[in-house]
C-alpha cells in the first residue's frame, strides 16, 4: 500500500527558537495518527506545516494526489493547493469559532465547502447539509439557526460536518475536544471514532490528553522541544512508554 | 454654450486623462477586472459620482454629445450638474435623448432603449467590491479574484434563500463577466442586469472614492449569479405605466397623497417622453386639450 502523506526532515525556527525539528512519519489512508505532546512542544507547529499553512525552511510534505501519485505540496500552485484543502482535505480547529462563519446559517456553513467546488443547485446543497447535520447528531430542524446559538459541542460537530461535507481523504485536527466538557467530550470522541470508520479517514489529530490519542489514535508521535521522542503504535507507547519523558507523560495523568 | 475659461478641457488636465485612458485599457483587455487608478479630487461630493466623472472626462472629445442621467431621469440634480459641468468645462453638446448621445453618464439605471456599437456608458460605482460585505480585508477579496474562488459569494445567496424563500438582492446583483470575473454591476436594479449581457456598447465603471476602473467591452458575456433551482428572475409590475402605458420598463412608485394613492411611472424620463410623445397613453395621462 502506498502511504498517503509521506513527511520527511521537515523543519521550522522561529529565528532562535526551534518549532520543529527533523519530523518524520508516513501517514496510510484510513490511519490516525495522534500527535501528542506539552504546550510549545511544536505539535501545533507541525500541524501547520502539514496542512501548508506554514512553510518549512526544510524537509518535504508530500501528498498522494488522486492520478498524480505523491506530491511535494511546497511544488504545488497555491490554488492547487486551496483545491486541496477545500476537497480532499479537512482542518477541524480548536476554537470552532476560527473554522466556522458565524454569521451565516448552520446549513450555509456546511454548504460552504459544496458550492466552492461547484454545486448550484440549492436543494441538494440543503438536503446535504440536512443529512450532515443529522451524522454529527445536530437536530436537522436547526439548519436555518446561526451556529451563534449553538453550545460549544454542537458548534465542534457543526464544524466537523462543514469538513467532512466533500468526503475528504485526510483531516487535520487542532485539539477538537478541548475547551469541552468531559460528557461532552466522550461523546464528541465517541462520534469522531465512528465517522473516521465510516469514512475511512486519514487524520493527523494533535492533542495534549492522552485519552484522545488512546481512544482515536492508531499510532502516536510523542513530541518535546520541536522533536519526536518516540513513536509507535498507541497502545504500545502508552503501555510501555521507552522515552523518559514519555514515561513522565504517562505517569502525569491523573487517576480517578 | 461658453466654457470656463482657465480650465483644460473637460476639467482633468492631459496627464490625468491619460492615466486614466490607460487604466481603461487595461480594463478593457480584462473584462471585469478591478482596475487601481490615481483618482483626483473633484468639484463635488463622494458617492456623487467622482468616479464617473473622471472616466467621462478622460474619453470626452469635442465631437461627442453627452446624457447624464440619475435613476434613469435626466433632470434631477445630480445629473443636470454633471451635464453642467461638460458643458462648460469641455463645451461639448448635451442630449436627454439615448439614441442622439455618444457617451452617457449614469447613477442607478440603463436606459430602456437599446445601446449601439457607437456609444459608451458611464457608470458611477459607490463600492466596486462584490466580495466587500462578506470579506473586508481587500488582501483576501484580491486573491480571490486571483483565483476565481466565489464560492462565499454563493453562501451569501444561500443565505438568502434560507432566510426570505428567495435571493434578497435587487439592485447591485452580482454579475460574472466573461466566465471569469465576478463583478459588482453597481447599483443599478437587478431588472438592468440582462442589459450588461451582450451589450454592443462599451460599458465603463468608475469608482472615485474607492479608486477603481473596470469595464465590460461590448458583446461580453454577462451572467448574473443563481442557483438551478432559484434561477435569476427580474422585477416585474402589476400595472403599466401610469403616463405612456408601456408593461415593460421599470417602473417608479410614486405616492400621491397620504389616503394609498400612488403611481407606477417609467424611471426612465427619456423613454416615456418619447413613448408619450408617438401617442401612447396611460391611466394618468394628461387629458388632450382639445378633448375637455
Amino acid at each position: 500500500m502506498n502511504p498517503l502523506l509521506r513527511v520527511e526532515g521537515l523543519s521550522k525556527r522561529f529565528g532562535e527558537h526551534i518549532g520543529c525539528a527533523d519530523v518524520g512519519f508516513d501517514l496510510y489512508p484510513g490511519e490516525v495518527l495522534a500527535v501528542v505532546g506539552e504546550s510549545g512542544s511544536g505539535k501545533s507547529t507541525l500541524l501547520k506545516l502539514l496542512s501548508t499553512r506554514l512553510a518549512a525552511d526544510a524537509g518535504h510534505v508530500r501528498y498522494q494526489i488522486t492520478g498524480r501519485g505523491l506530491v511535494d505540496l511546497a511544488e504545488l500552485s497555491e490554488a492547487e493547493r486551496r483545491w486541496l484543502l477545500r476537497t480532499d482535505w479537512g482542518f477541524v480547529e480548536q476554537n470552532p469559532r476560527d473554522g466556522l462563519r458565524m454569521n451565516v446559517s448552520a446549513g450555509a456553513n456546511v454548504g460552504e465547502r459544496l458550492m466552492a467546488t461547484g454545486a448550484r443547485h440549492y436543494g441538494q446543497i440543503r438536503a446535504t447539509a440536512s443529512d450532515w447535520l443529522a451524522r454529527v447528531e445536530l437536530d436537522p430542524a436547526r439548519l436555518d439557526e446561526l451556529p451563534t446559538g449553538f453550545s460549544g459541542g454542537m458548534q465542534q460537530r457543526l464544524q466537523i460536518a462543514r469538513n467532512l461535507v466533500t468526503r475528504p481523504r485526510l483531516v487535520f485536527m487542532d485539539e477538537p475536544t478541548a475547551g469541552l466538557d468531559v460528557s461532552v467530550q466522550a461523546r464528541l470522541l465517541d462520534l469522531m471514532r465512528e465517522l473516521v470508520t465510516d469514512l475511512g479517514l486519514a487524520a493527523v489529530i494533535v492533542t495534549h490528553d492522552l485519552a484522545v490519542a488512546r481512544l482515536l489514535g492508531h499510532r502516536l508521535l510523542v513530541m518535546r522541544r520541536g522533536r519526536v521522542v518516540e513513536t509507535g503504535l498507541t497502545d504500545q507507547v502508552l503501555d510501555d512508554p521507552q522515552h523518559p519523558y514519555t514515561q513522565l507523560l504517562v505517569s502525569s495523568v491523573l487517576q480517578v | 454654450m461658453n466654457t470656463v475659461a482657465g480650465y483644460n478641457f473637460a476639467y482633468l488636465d492631459e496627464q490625468t486623462k491619460r492615466m486614466i485612458r490607460r487604466a481603461l485599457l487595461k480594463a478593457v483587455a480584462i473584462p471585469g477586472y478591478q482596475v487601481p487608478f490615481g483618482s483626483r479630487e473633484m468639484p463635488l461630493p463622494y458617492g456623487w459620482g467622482t468616479g464617473g466623472i473622471q472616466v467621462t472626462a478622460s474619453i470626452l472629445g469635442r465631437s461627442d454629445v453627452l446624457k447624464v442621467i440619475d435613476q434613469g431621469s435626466d433632470d434631477t440634480t445630480n445629473a443636470v450638474n454633471i451635464r453642467r459641468f461638460f458643458a462648460q468645462t469641455a463645451g461639448v453638446a448635451t442630449t436627454d435623448s439615448t439614441g442622439e448621445a455618444s457617451i452617457i453618464q449614469t447613477r442607478h439605471r440603463i436606459p430602456e432603449k437599446p445601446l449601439g456599437e457607437h456609444q459608451i456608458m458611464v457608470y458611477q460605482v459607490p463600492l466596486p467590491e462584490p466580495l466587500g460585505r462578506l470579506e473586508p480585508r481587500e488582501a483576501v477579496t484580491r486573491k480571490l479574484h486571483a483565483l476565481a474562488d466565489y464560492g462565499l459569494m454563493h453562501v451569501k445567496l444561500y443565505e438568502d434563500i434560507a432566510r426570505y424563500g428567495h435571493i434578497a438582492s435587487t439592485y447591485d446583483y452580482p454579475v460574472l463577466v466573461n466566465g471569469r470575473y465576478l463583478m459588482a454591476p453597481s447599483p443599478i436594479p437587478k431588472f438592468d442586469n440582462p442589459k450588461l449581457h451582450m451589450n454592443p456598447a462599451l460599458q465603463l465603471f468608475g469608482a472615485g472614492r474607492e479608486k477603481r476602473v473596470y469595464a465590460i467591452p461590448p458583446y461580453t458575456r454577462v451572467e448574473s449569479l443563481d442557483f438551478e433551482d432559484h434561477p435569476f428572475s427580474v422585477q416585474r409590475w402589476d400595472e403599466p405605466c401610469a403616463l405612456c402605458g408601456t408593461a415593460d420598463s421599470f417602473l417608479d412608485e410614486v405616492v400621491l397623497d397620504d389616503a394609498g394613492g400612488r403611481m407606477f411611472v417609467c424611471s426612465d424620463s427619456d423613454y416615456c417622453k418619447t413613448r408619450q410623445g408617438a401617442g401612447h397613453t396611460g391611466s394618468q395621462s394628461p387629458i388632450p386639450a382639445e378633448a375637455t
